[in-house]
């Protein structure tokens, strides 16, 4: 007896993925000119084809997902250019941002942050930029034009840039203050030039044996230089981006973010005026640190995807997530490589089949490792039929029953 | 030397997918229909941020759901450890 189209579509939400039974029924209802014999058909063909579309079980589901980014990763290296001056920043993009992510570099060659901004701040330039100040990391060097100081003399004379004090959002009387909390020495303003700080170094910073000393002042300079006047340590550029530009009531809308170069995850979510919600890295270690191990996982697949999408090559998601899931398999993010997954196979033969064959081989007979042939790579080595597919069934046939088709 | 209390609103990071700690009947009963022993569960730091603030301990399972690009929610489960290993 046949069961009704509602008994079959119940069935289907069962086993069909929550997106596949949603588009099935979105289509459904769209066919109007379907009979419910036909949509009953339909969705019994559907079940059909997933199930024979699952992976079956003993199918080498790493090495096909090797194989398939292996191979465009190949045509990548060719394809792989610089973007100078397209971009602002300067961007780690293609084969070396991929090795990058699988070899689960700590820092990645160039850290980059994407800040998103909460309902306030994220449609006006203004505002935008007023975050973007309280980020950006910024040091005496930034703001100021000339530091002189003559040896013999205690006096230092700091002339600021106005520009760069505006751009930064920084006051002169900011920067006394910062000077005064130091133990350098009395900072003052100049009387004649609003834009110039007069420093009288204390006698315990320059004592006076020490007066005549470059070393000394040299050594003061560069302390100079590198004061801490506000931001957050590690973003080192901030600049302003429009990332959406919508027209709602004939108005043009746009929404800003700030790109910085540098990163720091966990200070930045802390700023008054960041989406936390949305803000992210490119450095994969930090987000693990400050979101947890299941974000790292996002993280990897959205930054394999995305170099793998910016080189135009189509590699299914499938493959990509396998790689995150192996990775951030123990809790830690691990590199697919000799000192991560690779290196940490039970197998002394597959250990020595990936990197650094010897010393694998030395380690293992020092430690005297037994080798039980389970993997693919050591079975391949020694000659045996690998585990996998129709190698995983094992098969045994009674003696009888073979004598008897002989004789037949 | 004191330990910080990770910043809730990390929950609601877009990264972040929903955490839940299985209680114990729920675990044997997802160990048994998985049969598999807890150990052969991807595993997760007791340090972990999102463990630390559900304030799970070793020997717990976590629910994970997923926002799975391919087919929409996706379950997973992992074994909250003292140590993970590091490369």
């Amino acid at each position: 007896m046949r069961r009704s189209l509602k008994s079959i579509l119940k069935s289907a939400k069962e086993i069909l993925p929550e997106n596949l039974y949603e588009e099935l029924v979105k289509k459904l209802e769209e066919a109007k000119d379907l009979t419910s014999k036909d949509k009953y058909e339909v969705v019994e063909e559907v079940i059909r084809r997933y199930i024979v579309s699952m992976v079956e079980p003993g199918e080498p589901v790493g090495t096909v997902a090797a194989q398939s980014i292996g191979e465009p990763g190949t045509q990548m290296t060719l394809r792989t250019f610089h973007y100078a001056g397209l971009m602002e920043f300067d961007v780690t993009l293609g084969l070396p941002r991929l090795i990058e992510v699988v070899d689960a570099k700590r820092e990645p060659s160039t850290p980059i942050m994407e800040i998103y901004l909460d309902e306030d701040h994220r449609y006006s330039e203004e505002k935008a930029r007023e975050v973007a100040r309280k980020i950006e990391y910024t040091t005496l060097e930034k703001v100021m034009y000339s530091l002189e100081y003559t040896l013999g003399d205690r006096r230092v004379l700091i002339k600021l840039d106005p520009e760069m004090l505006e751009d930064k959002g920084v006051t002169s009387n900011m920067i006394l203050t910062v000077l005064n909390n130091t133990n350098i020495g009395e900072a003052i303003l100049s009387p004649e030039d609003p834009y110039a700080i007069i420093l009288d170094v204390s006698e315990k910073v320059i004592p006076d044996e020490k007066l005549f000393d470059y070393k000394t002042y040299k050594e003061l300079e560069f302390k100079l230089r590198k004061l801490y006047i506000k931001g957050i340590k590690g973003i080192n550029r901030t600049s302003i981006k429009v990332i959406d530009e919508k027209i709602i009531e004939g108005k043009v809308v746009r929404e800003y973010a700030i790109i910085t170069e540098g990163s720091n995850l966990a200070e930045v979510l802390k700023v008054e005026g960041v989406d936390y919600t949305r803000t992210k890295t490119n450095n994969i270690f930090e987000i693990a640190e400050v979101l947890g191990i299941e974000a790292a996982r996002n993280a990897i697949i959205e930054e394999i995807m995305k170099v793998l999408e910016d080189s135009g090559l189509d590699v299914d998601i499938r493959h990509v997530i396998l790689v995150a899931d192996v990775m951030t398999w123990s809790g830690a993010v691990r590199q697919i490589g000799r000192l991560g997954v690779a290196g940490e196979k039970p197998s002394a033969l597959a250990r020595a089949a990936f990197e650094v064959t010897v010393k694998q081989l030395y380690d293992a007979a020092v430690a005297g490792e037994e080798e039980s042939l389970r993997g693919v790579t050591e079975s391949i080595i020694v000659g045996l039929p690998p585990r996998v597919g129709t190698g995983l069934v094992i098969m045994s046939i009674g003696i009888q029953p073979t004598n008897q088709i002989r004789e037949r | 030397m004191s330990i910080k209390e990770p910043d809730r609103r990390i929950l609601k990071h877009r990264l972040v997918p929903e955490h839940r700690v299985l209680s114990f009947e729920e675990a044997v009963g997802i160990l048994k229909s998985l049969g598999v022993k807890p150990w052969q569960l991807p595993q997760i730091s007791v340090n972990d941020p999102v463990v630390r603030l559900l304030g799970a301990k070793p020997g717990d399972i976590i629910e994970i759901k997923r926002r799975s690009p391919t087919g929409g929610v996706s379950i997973a489960y992992r074994l909250v450890v003292a140590f993970e290993r590091r490369a």
